[in-house]
């Protein structure tokens, strides 16, 4: 380009200009592109939250307003009292603690052997895990129900807890063992001379250099748990003992004017809109605040599976 | 025997040892939790049984009716258009919107999480919202149409609509897919494009021949897991039309539902179980059969 300037310098000049204006454009038209993409993503959650503040008379207006006039906040007030939204609160967060507990455990634990110990039949169980990956986990919903109703375990917390200390599932598995391999050797060599045991190698050495992949595993399985609806329908009878998921569920069929769109019944959009937005708030924060090891987790189940 | 002891007490029997402390959790998980299950509901399926009555021996009886049962037809029918539409509209839509998001422009980041958001809104709260974006009187999307003066559409209320009205749904989830593409294209090395540019290629030459043989296995997993999720969607069917309009969105997930818990038909609901298991596990084989031998893999270290 240099020289190109030199022996000719106003056609340089003018390509050069054309190409900038042309870049320029091009930029310009994905950006706005990206824009107006963006907005459509974001519609529907604006739509909740501006309908969970929306006077009830005003929810029905149509073409609807945008902005609610008046902002009633006493929605929230209203969607969170009428069901024990505490109740439920309080059991999704047991299970929670009690599955990041499980799932941190077991699946590091069962990482550490796939990822930093040679023995036979090791590959064997790597591809099993990968198997448990693939196949679809509805298949398992009879037999599984048949067998915690044996088990009489139906409406406890235990079909939803204890199944997690048994390896954590094959996702994080999966996750923290490539992480593990990740970390060099010879950290874990020269502690074996010093002679330490493969146990004190994990909780010492391991574990704390792979704070970040247990971290995404940790958000990964709050996610999980906080969403999960199949599990708590199948296996929670009493309402003691709801999750926010089952509650909000049990609140739409009271609330959301009837199923399949039909007009009947009675509709209290702005309350279940309300309920959402309370249900999805803590999600987004946390994704806010470990938006990386989100984008880490992801990329890193998808790109080197 | 003592030369098992022997070899247990060597370094070799000792890690092996050891392993398998670290991975028995998962052994005896999926023993417990997988294996057994499997293995309980492939007995069933033989099984006439309502969890009251002790289950009878039926033979093959339960494939048989589920062969001529109209609704198991149209589950299929429903979850294969809902996958065969889904899964390509939300895989190209995501890996356009990963391609315009690599161009370095400003503001990635602040994209990339707003379209990224959506995909981490609980299932409840997602289906709940949808049912009111698609309330064909006073509805968010009804009212965009109205904006652009069309007409209202009675999307959970006429059987044509319903369907398309949940693919429209599981596209604001294209956020997970998105991300994963972005993430990928970002470890393209430039040189390849470079080399490229000097052997004279535009900007499709470069995107044809470099950029999609080099995200071949990167869309090869998204395809994949869209298909082994997508055939399993339930609660969107479940929460927003309960399987309605005449069925329209009866998948395949929450007739097995039905079966299993409303009608107590245990056995016929663990033969549409497995029969699903052998249609994903089949489509899993005739997608890494068929585009398997076309995916680039580079090696890298």
């Amino acid at each position: 380009m240099a020289t190109m300037s030199v022996s000719a310098p106003r056609s340089a000049l003018l390509i050069r200009r054309s190409r900038f204006t042309r870049k320029w454009l091009s930029r310009a038209t994905i950006w706005a592109l990206l824009l107006v993409g963006a907005l459509v993503m974001l519609s529907p959650l604006i739509w909740m939250i501006s309908s969970s503040l929306k006077l009830e008379q005003r929810v029905f207006m149509f073409p609807p307003q945008l902005i609610p006039n008046p902002v009633r906040f006493q929605n929230y007030v209203e969607a969170l009292t009428y069901k024990p939204f505490p109740v439920y609160l309080r059991n999704t967060v047991f299970l929670v603690v009690m599955n990041e507990l499980a799932i941190i455990l077991a699946a590091s634990f069962c990482a550490y052997g796939f990822a930093r110990i040679r023995f036979p039949g090791r590959d064997f169980w790597f591809s099993t895990v990968l198997f448990t990956m693939m196949v679809p986990t509805v298949v398992m919903m009879v037999p599984l129900f048949v067998m915690f109703r044996r088990l009489n375990w139906i409406d406890t917390f235990l079909p939803l807890t204890v199944p997690y200390f048994f390896g954590g599932g094959g996702f994080n598995i999966f996750l923290l063992r490539q992480f593990f391999r990740t970390i060099p050797e010879e950290l874990a060599d020269a502690a074996r001379i010093d002679g330490c045991s493969e146990f004190a190698i994990y909780a010492r050495i391991i574990l704390p250099l792979a704070k970040p992949a247990l971290i995404t595993v940790a958000i990964f399985t709050f996610l999980a748990t906080w969403n999960d609806f199949v599990g708590p329908l199948l296996y929670i009878n009493s309402p003691q003992r709801f999750t926010l998921a089952i509650g909000l569920a049990n609140f739409r069929v009271s609330f959301g004017g009837g199923m399949g769109g039909t007009t009947q019944g009675r509709s209290r959009w702005d309350l279940l809109m309300a309920f959402a937005t309370a249900m999805t708030a803590p999600v987004l924060t946390v994704f806010f605040l470990a938006q990386r090891y989100f984008v880490q987790g992801v990329v890193m189940t998808g790109l080197k599976g | 025997m003592k030369a098992l002891v022997r070899w247990l007490k060597k370094p070799a029997g000792r890690r092996t040892i050891i392993g398998y402390i670290f991975i028995a959790p998962f052994i005896l998980g999926f023993i417990i939790w997988f294996l057994i299950p499997a293995l309980t509901s492939l007995w069933m399926a033989f099984q006439d049984w309502n969890m009251i009555k002790p289950p009878q021996f039926v033979a093959l009886n339960n494939f048989k009716d589920l062969f001529r049962d109209k609704l198991f037809w149209q589950s299929l029918k429903v979850t294969t258009t809902y996958t065969a539409i889904s899964v390509p509209l939300t895989m190209v839509l995501a890996f356009l919107l990963a391609l315009l998001m690599n161009t370095k422009v400003r503001g990635i980041t602040v994209f990339r999480t707003i379209y990224y958001m959506p995909s981490i809104v609980p299932a409840v709260a997602n289906a709940v919202l949808w049912a009111w974006i698609l309330n064909s009187e006073f509805g968010l999307l009804n009212a965009f149409l109205h904006f652009l003066g069309l007409p209202k559409i009675m999307w959970l209320q006429e059987p044509e609509w319903a369907l398309p009205a949940l693919i429209l749904m599981s596209l604001w989830s294209l956020g997970g897919p998105m991300v994963i593409y972005l993430a990928g294209l970002q470890g393209i090395p430039n040189e390849f494009y470079e080399a490229a540019e000097i052997d004279g290629a535009g900007g499709w030459a470069k995107l044809w021949h470099v950029t999609i043989p080099l995200m071949s296995p990167v869309i090869f997993f998204n395809f994949i897991m869209g298909v082994i999720g997508t055939f399993q969607v339930f609660t969107a069917g479940y929460l927003i039309t309960n399987g309605g309009p005449q069925n329209a969105t009866l998948f395949y997930v929450l007739y097995l539902y039905r079966n299993a818990f409303q009608y107590l038909r245990m056995g016929y609901a663990a033969a549409l179980a497995w029969v699903l298991a052998l249609v994903i596990m089949g489509l899993t084989a005739l997608i890494f059969r068929g585009l398997g031998g076309r995916v680039y893999y580079e090696e890298i270290g």
